[in-house]
């Protein structure tokens, strides 16, 4: 084993950890924290990747800068549809499993208008960022990956900072864990889930612009990462922020480590064997409570 | 005497008439991927096909029926195509059938096309039949009667033209079908070419990084990489090729994903260099009658419909298979699928793809996948690669354009 490509193959998990980090932090707020079951959350990613896509190929706005313009319509987006969710599931106490049904039919439908809207074709974006590459010694350092880990790490860091340090932060910390006592300090948690649902879909947009900085896209890729992005907040700790950030970098960093001494195919093969042996000792995830 | 007055001779004539024009339609079935990962081709396929059944409707339609297309979206997910095939058998009884595009999609078609007997066209499947050996299947693709062999033996035979002759190769692909197979006629020209294989190894679809691949076969230090991919991975690999600066005298393969527009235009520059499969590239030496025109009218629509604008790679063998398919059954004069088989392979036939005969397993008598090398793409826009000068085709030697500039890493950029 050299140590250029040790350093390498670490540098490249971590870049990698980044971006599992933006995928996975939204479900680590909706499944971990709100119990709901958001299994369309690759296909608001997909969203993200291609209203990226369409701006930078229609007016040359840089991915990332179109994420934030376009957050609080992706925010709006997810209050939307809470609201929907909690109308017509949640408030009736219908069966999770229903409520999942929602889910998987809001995916299917997301994609379809996608298709239907822009085609099937592959899109992708261009920014100068994109073909450079960073040499730091021995260590390669791509501006692909590298932009995408300091927006993503960036991004987690404030939404940790934001739910530990505020009122509003500790509430949605609050609503998961005891909705009648949150109401008795007259409080209403469906507001609090609303906006941090909200949170999560914005989060969503904001990771679909750096999945489309690193490969291109098409409607249905979403679904590759259905595994991942819940895999990441279980090994982690559901509901917990840093728990997802040391998911991703432990996945991101044990895939890259594969592929690079042992094989690409047995990536996910260790990275789930990583998941299953953490919860076999915590089954609560590493951060988790 | 004939008592019958000149005004029931006129309607009756226009009643043998009306019942041409109102034959029972020639229904031609089959699944195409028209979501999923393949998607973007399996639409610019079928563009191509609705016009042959308009070409051949315009002109009276087969047999005296029109052509009609019975097709459903099979998702690109093989689990799908077993139960659209019998339900375009069973439900709407189509006379023909022909396949989605892909060797993923066809493999799980053919035992169904077996089991009925049907004469069996297919769209770009690296020798799903291998297993099968199914006598009415066919395949427009056209890499030879050993497809996987033929596929990749291009890429070899161009590397063993290079003074010193490379001693050394990777071998690299996604984990599916189409890979695994492109990857076993890799091995065997390999084998044949007395390389030695210092990394053969194949990642998950799902994988999003692939420097760490690139970085892991650089540290082999190869003569040669060769890769078998899908458009994502493609795009991934030669990203991660030029980000890690990888340094090797040959790199590319049969990449999918590299012969449409979205990805040349997207990777632009970062191609120049790479080595690829390709079945149409704009050279001069590159005339097949029919081809020109066929695009010239293809491109205006797929534009249109948000399609491959290019359509080198997908639609003319589309439209080709189409042609063979409608010039037998018109030759057979019914619908008799195993005369239709019979008139398949012993006939010879010319399309937009130039002249097709058939091999006894079905695939091209003679193959003709091309190697070309991309050169001086300067940008990212599309009328580069509309220019010739920029696919230089390197084997087969009829169709040779130009020689291979290498080692690789010095006409990357």
């Amino acid at each position: 084993m050299s140590g250029p490509l040790f350093a390498n193959a670490l540098v490249s998990g971590l870049l990698l950890a980044g971006f599992y980090a933006a995928v996975s932090v939204g479900i680590s707020i909706a499944f971990g924290m709100l119990d709901v079951v958001n299994i369309a959350h690759p296909a608001f990613i997909i969203l993200g990747s291609y209203a990226a896509s369409i701006a930078n190929a229609s007016m040359g706005a840089d991915p990332i800068v179109t994420a934030v313009a376009l957050s609080p319509a992706f925010f709006a987006l997810g209050l939307l549809l809470y609201r929907f969710y909690h109308a017509t599931f949640e408030r009736r106490g219908r069966e999770p499993l229903r409520g999942l049904a929602f889910f998987f039919g809001i995916l299917f439908v997301t994609e379809v208008a996608l298709i239907l809207a822009f085609g099937v074709d592959y899109r992708s974006v261009t920014a100068r960022y994109i073909g450079t590459t960073w040499r730091l010694g021995t260590v390669d350092l791509p501006l692909r990956l590298f932009v995408p880990f300091v927006v993503s790490v960036a991004m987690t860091l404030s939404l940790q900072v934001f739910l530990s340090r505020t009122f509003f932060g500790r509430a949605v910390l609050a609503v998961g864990q005891d909705q009648l006592a949150l109401q008795l300090m007259g409080v209403d948690p469906v507001r609090i889930k609303q906006i941090a649902f909200g949170i999560s879909i914005a989060t969503a947009g904001v990771a679909g612009a750096l999945l489309v900085i690193i490969q291109p896209v098409q409607p249905s890729l979403g679904r590759e990462y259905i595994g991942l992005v819940f895999a990441i907040p279980v090994l982690g700790g559901m509901g917990s922020i840093a728990g997802t950030l040391a998911g991703a970098a432990i996945l991101g960093v044990a895939t890259s480590f594969t592929a690079t001494f042992f094989g690409p195919s047995w990536a996910p093969a260790v990275s789930f064997g990583i998941l299953l042996f953490a919860l076999a000792f915590r089954p609560s995830g590493l951060f988790g409570r | 005497m004939d008592r019958r007055h000149p005004s029931v001779a006129a309607a009756l004539a226009l009643a043998v008439s009306f019942s041409a024009v109102a034959q029972e339609p020639l229904k031609i079935g089959f699944s195409m991927s028209l979501t999923g990962p393949l998607g973007g081709n399996g639409r610019a396929a079928l563009l191509a096909m609705q016009m042959w059944a308009e070409d051949v409707n315009t002109k009276g339609g087969l047999l005296g029926r029109p052509i009609r297309l019975v097709y459903y979206d099979d998702q690109t997910n093989p689990a799908n195509v077993p139960g659209l095939y019998t339900k375009l058998l069973d439900i709407d009884k189509v006379d023909l059938i022909v396949s989605s595009y892909g060797t993923n999609v066809i493999a799980p078609a053919i035992p169904i096309a077996m089991q009925r007997k049907m004469a069996f066209m297919t769209l770009f499947g690296t020798n799903p039949n291998a297993k099968f050996k199914y006598d009415r299947y066919f395949q427009i693709m056209p890499n030879g009667p050993d497809p996987a062999v033929g596929l990749t033996k291009g890429f070899f035979e161009v590397a063993m033209t290079m003074d010193p002759k490379p001693k050394t190769v990777a071998l690299v692909g996604a984990d599916a079908e189409y890979p695994h197979a492109a990857l076993e006629g890799a091995r065997t020209n390999v084998k044949a070419a007395g390389l030695q294989v210092l990394y053969d190894k194949t990642y998950p679809m799902s994988t999003t990084d692939f420097t760490p691949i690139v970085r892991a076969i650089q540290a082999t230090n190869p003569d040669l990489v060769f890769v078998a991919s899908y458009p994502p991975d493609s795009a991934g690999i030669v990203r991660a090729a030029n980000e890690v600066a990888l340094k090797t005298r040959q790199f590319g393969g049969a990449m999918i994903g590299v012969q449409y527009a979205t990805l040349k235009t997207q990777l632009g520059p970062l191609l120049n260099g790479v080595v690829a499969w390709e079945v149409y590239a704009p050279e001069p030496t590159i005339k097949f009658p029919g081809v020109e025109e066929f695009l010239a009218r293809y491109q205006p629509l797929a534009a249109a419909q948000q399609l491959d604008p290019l359509g080198f790679f997908l639609p003319p063998y589309a439209y080709a298979m189409m042609q063979i398919v409608g010039e037998a059954v018109q030759r057979v004069g019914k619908i008799d699928q195993a005369k239709i088989a019979e008139d398949i392979h012993s006939h010879e036939f010319t399309t937009v793809v130039g002249n097709v005969r058939f091999a006894k397993n079905g695939e091209w008598a003679e193959g003709r996948p091309l190697y070309v090398q991309y050169r001086g793409i300067r940008g990212n826009g599309l009328e580069e690669w509309k220019k010739p000068g920029h696919e230089v085709v390197l084997w087969p030697a009829r169709w040779k354009s130009g020689d291979l500039l290498h080692p690789y890493d010095q006409h990357r950029k």
